[in-house]
């Protein structure tokens, strides 16, 4: 008799698998799998034009049960309840409230409890869970992998798509582990586990795969770190990345408003999510944790980054063509000169936020090293809370207070100067550490230059006035 | 959607490495609530600079973009694909595409053709050389062609029809409501949902 236990088709299954053959409405030989979606997160940069299409067609958005909009993108995060300055972004902002008005979406708009950048909002409401496919018109949608969901960024096209049908067709990407095991030393963040992977495979290593991350370093990380790790994915080249949820996701989830009602049923289920024991992965990688350091970026893009201690590279010790002349340009416009300690580097404006790090555990790491300090006269602070329910969290544990009394700004909610699409933007030249996730060219307005960082690197960084850990204190 | 059979057109050759999207159009061109007039923003930082490939006058009028490898990490935003296409590009050639970037141009009928890197370096060659080079990207026979030479490209069955046939991918899926209708019967009653709304 054969034993069915050990034929091809009962092999292990990885998490992102189990999660995936649960959603297909629709699979045929040669064609992308029909993918159904469980939620939809909207906002009003990559929405317009998904609404104006269904308009065209006569479509109904299918289930608005499914789907949730916030403002966030290209808000102001001063003076948010008088009316918008900029007449461009006031009618996009107007767009997506006629629009959520029209097609029946629950919104949350500028001045409103739950406002807050789209990927923080997800979570705090519990409506992200395990085992849920979520998409946004946005890539950092993969931050909502942390509860063990496959979570990805699309076009705006396929925000019509999902609008008209709650489903994608999607072509199963490979899939990739990367195993981080041991222990972080203190000072050591999630922050600077991604980053140190994103500089080992590159921005394009992810590219095509789903990457789940497991290990020790991961399973100690909370709910926040887990989200920061995710949320970077896609600066790997990952259109998502995912972690198995356990005892702290379901902790997470629990009491939050949209939290299962009939939650046994749903931690049963979200209890067989996980990779199978001899479940295989097209690539795994594994790093560990107890080598890492503070990282930060150097250059122009995510993987051009460095321990803290280490210096400026020189690109003429790059082998590979390619990266040499991209080290070369990414100098250039950085201003910076091969051999100069990373640490000597001064900095204009440090910003505190954004959907990689602008939960509550972020400003609490922050705060902690600021308490009773100033920041160096040399440079301006922004602390923009990733949501307002964020915000509310630290005015009641007196956060605010810390970051004001050190000379910090305490703005409102939204992505602001990560990516320079509000007021919030560096100037030609200015230089920034930033807590977000891409130093691209201009990312944070035109000619800036950025240095991503950890909260707690960005928070020595603001007493010293150079990049600094919290150890140079 | 256009069908894309096949074009013709002069090459733009854009010799730099992780071309990301906010290089293609910075975030503070993304206002526009059209999918149309994103053409200004367009590699709006560096065409500040005379040198810039798209400001030498023998570039002018290319519809084939040929860029390094890595081009279009970073977001999801499709205004990167209707920059391009409001500019007037038909194709983008790289060795290597971001996912998300290269599902978008799929999807919007913007052909994104990958070619191993020395076929890259050969066609920017080629175009530096003589800027009149016409480029025939072919998706019928899944060539790319210039001169005397004719490279291969891999293109998936399914898409390659989509964008032949100029289809609309959501009225595709919609003939598939039945199956979306019986998978909904049959999602388990936790999921959560958005509405009614809870505090």
């Amino acid at each position: 008799m054969q034993d069915i236990e050990k034929g091809p088709l009962n092999m292990g299954k990885t998490l992102a698998e189990k999660i995936w053959a649960d959603h297909v409405v629709r699979s045929a030989a040669g064609e992308p799998d029909l993918l159904y979606i469980d939620l939809q997160l909207i906002h009003e940069v990559t929405s317009a034009q998904a609404f104006d299409g269904l308009r065209l067609a006569g479509r109904k958005v299918r289930r608005p049960d499914l789907t949730i909009a916030t403002e966030d993108h290209n808000t102001p995060t001063l003076d948010i309840l008088k009316p918008i300055a900029d007449p461009v972004s006031k009618l996009q902002i107007d767009t997506l409230r006629n629009n959520s008005k029209e097609f029946g979406i629950r919104l949350h708009s500028l001045g409103d409890a739950d406002q807050g950048v789209v990927h923080v909002v997800g979570p705090q409401l519990g409506i992200t869970q395990p085992g849920m496919t979520i998409v946004c018109g946005d890539s950092h949608t993969s931050t909502h992998g942390a509860f063990g969901a496959i979570a990805f960024g699309i076009g705006t096209s396929e925000v019509e798509h999902v609008l008209a049908t709650q489903t994608l067709p999607s072509t199963r990407p490979k899939m990739m582990a990367i195993n981080v095991e041991g222990k972080l030393k203190t000072g050591v963040t999630a922050k600077d586990i991604i980053l140190a992977i994103i500089a080992q495979i590159g921005t394009g290593g992810g590219q095509g795969y789903i990457i789940e991350y497991r290990g020790s370093a991961i399973r100690d990380l909370s709910m926040e770190g887990r989200m920061t790790v995710c949320n970077m994915s896609i600066e790997a080249g990952a259109r998502a990345g995912l972690i198995a949820p356990d005892q702290k996701t379901f902790d997470y989830i629990k009491g939050k408003p949209h939290a299962p009602e009939d939650f046994a049923a749903a931690q049963s289920y979200w209890q067989t999510l996980f990779s199978d024991s001899d479940a295989k992965f097209d690539l795994e990688i594994t790093l560990n944790a107890d080598d890492l350091e503070p990282f930060v970026t150097w250059g122009t893009n995510p993987g051009q980054g460095l321990p803290l201690n280490a210096s400026v590279p020189n690109p003429a010790d790059i082998k590979d063509t390619e990266a040499r002349g991209a080290a070369e340009r990414a100098l250039e416009y950085m201003g910076l000169t091969a051999g100069t300690p990373l640490k000597k580097i001064a900095i204009d404006t440090v910003f505190l936020g954004s959907c990689t790090n602008g939960r509550i555990e972020d400003l609490r790491a922050a705060a902690s090293i600021l308490e009773g300090k100033k920041i160096a006269s040399s440079l301006r602070m922004l602390v923009v809370p990733g949501s307002e329910r964020v915000r509310q969290q630290a005015m009641k544990e007196g956060l605010d207070k810390v970051f004001i009394d050190a000379g910090a700004e305490w703005r409102n909610a939204g992505c602001s100067m990560c990516l320079g699409m509000n007021p919030d933007q560096l100037s030609v030249g200015e230089r920034s550490a930033s807590t977000s996730n891409r130093n691209f060219e201009g990312r944070q307005g035109k000619g800036g230059r950025t240095h991503l960082v950890s909260p707690l690197v960005a928070a020595a960084t603001a007493i010293r006035g150079t990049l600094s850990s919290p150890s140079d204190l | 959607m256009e069908k894309f059979i096949s074009h013709t057109g002069t090459g733009v050759p854009l010799r730099r490495s992780n071309v990301d999207t906010d290089q293609i159009i910075p975030a503070v061109y993304l206002k526009r609530v059209t999918r149309s007039g994103f053409e200004d923003g367009l590699f709006a930082a560096w065409r500040n600079d005379p040198e810039f490939v798209l400001n030498q006058p023998q570039f002018k009028g290319g519809t084939v973009l040929v860029a390094g490898p890595e081009f279009g990490t970073g977001s999801s935003r499709e205004h990167a694909v209707w920059a391009l296409q409001n500019y007037g590009f038909k194709a983008v050639i790289s060795s290597r595409f971001a996912d998300i970037f290269r599902g978008n141009s799929l999807k919007g009928g913007l052909l994104t053709v990958i070619l191993p890197q020395e076929a890259v370096e050969a066609l920017w060659l080629a175009i530096e050389a003589d800027p009149t080079t016409q480029i025939k990207v072919d998706l019928d026979s899944r060539t790319v062609s210039y001169g005397s030479a004719s490279i291969a490209f891999e293109l998936d069955d399914y898409t390659r029809w989509r964008l032949m046939e100029g289809l609309d991918d959501i009225g595709l899926t919609l003939k598939q409501t039945e199956s979306i209708d019986a998978y909904e019967a049959k999602r388990p009653s936790y999921k959560p949902k958005t509405l009614p709304i809870r505090i």
